[in-house]
């Protein structure tokens, strides 16, 4: 809705589009007041509710600090910065259609807005086979959990005759094996698209040969959305077949942060570490969808903004990195010591140690995991302790070991700095995380 | 205010050293400045400040999720936060003579340890107390692996994981005790007034314990302990042994036994059996050691073990001797610990082998060894005496049926310090001198100080223990109100 003034113009540089990043922020802060800039007839199509509004600031924001880190590296990639940039612009504008979604049409459209840009993006490095090989493997994957998409919505439809994302009490509605086709279709769908093990395949390879910058988009912003997206169809929608879904969905997050978790400790590559990474997380996450109650909605909040801000900081670093593997990392600490100071806080708050976002986030999941199942609390911790494992590496690579060969690494001049900033907001997410809780509720 | 001020001056101090990167000089003077303020606070709390609001401080933080910044200072931050003020300023007044790479980091992650330790031991919130848990950890994570020997970083890890993977479990506890509060708080009072049934306490009991019992350790806990002792840089080694401990015993005093009495008291034999078996198997290993500092630590496990013993002893006789214990334990393990860095640094060697007759050339250093080391087994005297021997009467009158085998296991350990303690003076101090040790060893004047110093602290709590008595009376007092079994029993 506020991202169409932007997309029409397709010539605009960097720093155009902080600027327009910046006015979209304030735009969706100041609807928070109720002030609109322009009002619509939405037709009970999209609804932005303080939810989705909190999730698209956020996702703003993580934007706005991701063209700061990652902007210039952008132009790497391929000669073509300014589409790249109206791509992600794209993404952006399927991204409000997926938090604010009030009848599934809208869903499967903003999923498709997302989508495609990604396919393009993802191939984007056309010099590069690993490049074409993922774009090629997401695209073909892509498209067939579309199809279980758009068979779960029409499953949906031939149960209740609407598109609407409202709770049906008609009990004709509630048993009807078409509803229950359409729950598990539509929870396989949104699984795969937030890479959720088993629905995983995808994950390692395409993030692996995007190009690292798109990458960071895809496993960051992307992915917090569509999990905003995830929990708001199953609490409006699906409320009342809890039974029937919630076992399903426990299973997955076990299967999930067991894999996640495990394959990462073995990666020798970052990148990959951090694709498996993100598939560990996206377990934490999927606990907002088994709850559904305040604890973890707030948590999932949370969650976005401090696991996004986080990898977006390291992936940024690694942009500028040779070697992606973690010998790259090694001496890090005395030759860039704000640089490996900013990561060090991005692993610490992955990892979920307190005084970081990602520890109040994991605390929120945790505790609300706690009040269903509590043995669910417990593998998840224990897999917490798992991922230190992973995380940990990076800080030993940059502060306990000596590079072999020297090789100078050179960040923009601004770059240290940018990143400092971004660790500061997870710490400070981490100690007063009222400033965006805060927001759901004044 | 006093303890505001006790977590806010390290912490200025660390983020100042952090920022400001100094030579040694600098980095060195700055933190015992520091570390001598704080022990100034802390003196001024003792002798001047006594009410309670002097004495807490509370503000609203994360509100939305019951929890709040409060921290309070009863007789057992009280010991615990004398400990730590005193052990700092005389470390780092060791310090000024013992040079180390990049200084300002170093003293900048110490400091930051005192901040995590001291709200750790003040904090009256569960969440609160996780937090500073953690964060005691970090510092000391970066320390040991940054400035350790060869095998340091991955030693440490396995410190760092086994301590968080206790932590998190203890995470589990403290949530499911929130959910249990009539007004969702994290608070300790709040909880404290959860009715729980005995199932529930057994659970809960296991939760808290295991991550208490890692950072103790206890036996069979203690693998992580001897490897990251030996491979840490002494200095660190010192706060992890003095002080850090501590946080584990605190953790039994203030969370397991006055929040789950009947569950301490139900697996009271198997945890006393744990600590005793670890007290006997530690004394054991300590008498084969032939490294320095791998025969401090396993005399360290022996030491923890006695105080776990004391604490589920569940009587007042041995919560007051564990409560003067904490800080006598600290104060002269942390001699132990100079002492052997004075000889590692000028002998270059921690093999008590090639040590010997050290006391023909330097007199002045045997007889701080020799007077620490007494005091380490608890001589009369001394100021270990009393809190041992108070330990010692109130696992004789433990309320378990078994009272007299950990009686016999813990007098044996007694026995066994004597031996390991008395053959590493022989060893190292008498005899033939060897290559090593045929030069006089000088020490400087800020290592005298120190250690003249801590002999001094040895000497006048082991004649005058009262002081030590007093400031703890009221909390053992109460502890046992809170764990008493038979009241408890009578009660329900």
């Amino acid at each position: 809705m506020l991202s169409s003034l932007f997309i029409k113009d397709r010539n605009y540089i960097h720093a155009l589009a902080l600027a327009g990043l910046a006015v979209l922020f304030a735009i969706n802060l100041a609807e928070f007041d109720g002030w609109l800039l322009f009002e619509m007839d939405l037709s009970g199509m999209l609804r932005f509710d303080r939810y989705a509004l909190v999730m698209n600031a956020i996702g703003l924001a993580s934007f706005f600090f991701y063209l700061l880190l990652s902007g210039s590296a952008m132009e790497k990639v391929g000669p073509h910065h300014a589409d790249y940039l109206a791509l992600l612009f794209f993404i952006c504008a399927g991204l409000f259609m997926v938090t604010g979604f009030e009848s599934l049409l809208i869903l499967f459209l903003g999923i498709e807005v997302v989508s495609i840009p990604l396919y393009i993006l993802t191939g984007s490095d056309k010099r590069n086979l690993k490049s074409n090989e993922a774009a090629l493997k997401y695209f073909l994957l892509g498209s067939f959990s579309t199809g279980l998409l758009l068979l779960g919505i029409a499953f949906f439809y031939g149960a209740r005759g609407n598109f609407m994302a409202t709770v049906s009490v008609d009990p004709t509605v509630v048993g009807s094996s078409l509803q229950l086709a359409a729950v598990l279709l539509l929870l396989f769908a949104m699984s795969f698209k937030v890479s959720v093990a088993p629905f995983h395949f995808w994950t390692p390879d395409v993030y692996d040969g995007a190009p690292t910058v798109f990458t960071s988009f895809m496993a960051t912003i992307v992915k917090v959305a569509l999990f905003a997206a995830f929990v708001r169809l199953f609490e409006d929608t699906f409320s009342l077949q809890f039974s029937l879904w919630q076992p399903w969905v426990a299973g997955f997050v076990v299967v999930t942060l067991l894999i996640g978790n495990l394959t990462a400790v073995f990666q020798q590559s970052v990148k990959r570490m951090l694709a498996y990474s993100s598939i560990a997380q996206a377990g934490f996450m999927l606990l907002a969808v088994y709850t559904i109650n305040g604890d973890s909605k707030e948590g999932l909040l949370l969650y976005a903004a401090s696991y996004s801000l986080a990898t977006i900081g390291i992936f940024a670093v690694l942009v500028y990195l040779q070697d992606h593997t973690f010998e790259g990392f090694n001496g890090l600490a005395k030759k860039q010591p704000i640089v490996a100071a900013s990561l060090v806080i991005f692993s610490l708050s992955l990892a979920g140690i307190p005084l970081t976002g990602g520890f109040l986030a994991k605390l929120f999941m945790i505790k609300a995991a706690l009040a269903y199942q509590p043995w669910l609390a417990i593998v998840s911790v224990v897999m917490a302790v798992v991922s230190v494992f992973y995380y940990f590496r990076l800080i030993q690579a940059m502060y306990f070991r000596k590079d072999a060969q020297s090789i100078s690494i050179e960040f923009p001049k601004s770059f240290p700095i940018g990143l400092l900033v971004t660790a500061l907001i997870v710490v400070l997410l981490g100690i007063f995380p009222e400033a965006i809780l805060g927001l759901l509720y004044f | 205010m006093v303890v505001l001020l006790l977590l806010l001056i390290p912490l200025i101090g660390a983020s100042f050293l952090f920022l400001y990167k100094g030579d040694h000089q600098f980095a060195s003077t700055a933190s015992l400045k520091l570390s001598l303020v704080s022990l100034l606070v802390m003196c001024l709390r003792l002798f001047c400040w006594h009410t309670p609001e002097q004495l807490s401080f509370t503000a609203p933080w994360l509100t939305s999720l019951g929890s709040s910044f409060s921290l309070r200072m009863d007789g057992l931050g009280t010991i615990l936060s004398l400990l730590t003020t005193t052990a700092y300023f005389l470390l780092f007044w060791y310090m000024r003579s013992r040079t180390i790479e990049r200084p300002a980091a170093f003293f900048a992650w110490l400091l930051l340890a005192q901040v995590g330790m001291l709200g750790v031991f003040l904090a009256m919130d569960s969440l609160l107390f996780y937090f500073f848990w953690e964060l005691a950890l970090i510092p000391m994570y970066f320390l040991a692996s940054q400035w350790g020997g060869a095998r340091s970083v991955s030693v440490t890890f396995k410190f760092f994981i086994y301590t968080f993977l206790g932590s998190v479990f203890m995470l589990i506890g403290i949530l499911y005790l929130q959910s249990k509060t009539a007004d969702h708080s994290f608070a300790l009072e709040s909880i404290k007034k959860i009715k729980l049934t005995s199932d529930q306490q057994s659970w809960l009991f296991w939760f808290f314990f295991i991550a208490f019992a890692i950072k103790l350790p206890v036996f069979p806990f203690h693998t992580w302990q001897p490897d990251t002792y030996e491979e840490s840089a002494t200095p660190v080694t010192a706060i992890l042994s003095a002080i850090m401990v501590k946080m584990g015993v605190l953790g039994l005093l203030r969370w397991v036994l006055p929040l789950f009495p009947i569950a301490s008291y139900m697996w009271g034999d198997v945890v006393m059996s744990m600590a005793v078996a670890g007290i006997v198997y530690a004394s054991f290993l300590a008498m084969q050691q032939v490294d320095l500092k791998r025969l401090i630590a396993y005399s360290s496990i022996a030491h923890i073990g006695l105080m776990t013993a004391g604490a589920f002893a569940l009587n007042q006789l041995a919560y007051q001797g564990l409560l003067i214990q904490l800080f006598t334990h600290g104060i002269n393990i942390l001699g132990m610990w100079i002492l052997a860095d004075i000889i590692e640094r000028k002998t270059g060697t921690r093999s008590i082998d090639s040590l010997g007759g050290i006391a023909q050339h330097s007199p002045t250093l045997t007889i701080f060894f020799v007077i620490i080391a007494l005091a380490n087994i608890a001589l009369p005297l001394t100021n270990a005496f009393v809190g041992e021997f108070l330990l010692f009467a109130g696992v004789l009158a433990t309320p378990s049926t078994y009272y007299w085998a950990f009686a016999v296991a813990v007098g044996l350990g007694i026995i066994l310090s004597a031996v390991y303690t008395l053959r590493m003076i022989r060893a190292v101090f008498y005899g033939q001198p060897s290559a090593r040790t045929s030069m006089a060893i000088r020490l400087a004047l800020h290592e005298v100080g120190a250690l003249v110093f801590i002999v001094g602290l040895i000497l006048f709590f082991g004649i005058c223990p009262q002081p030590l008595i007093d400031m703890t009376a009221d909390f053992s007092k109460d502890l046992f109100g809170q764990t008493d079994i038979t009241s408890l029993f009578r009660k329900s």
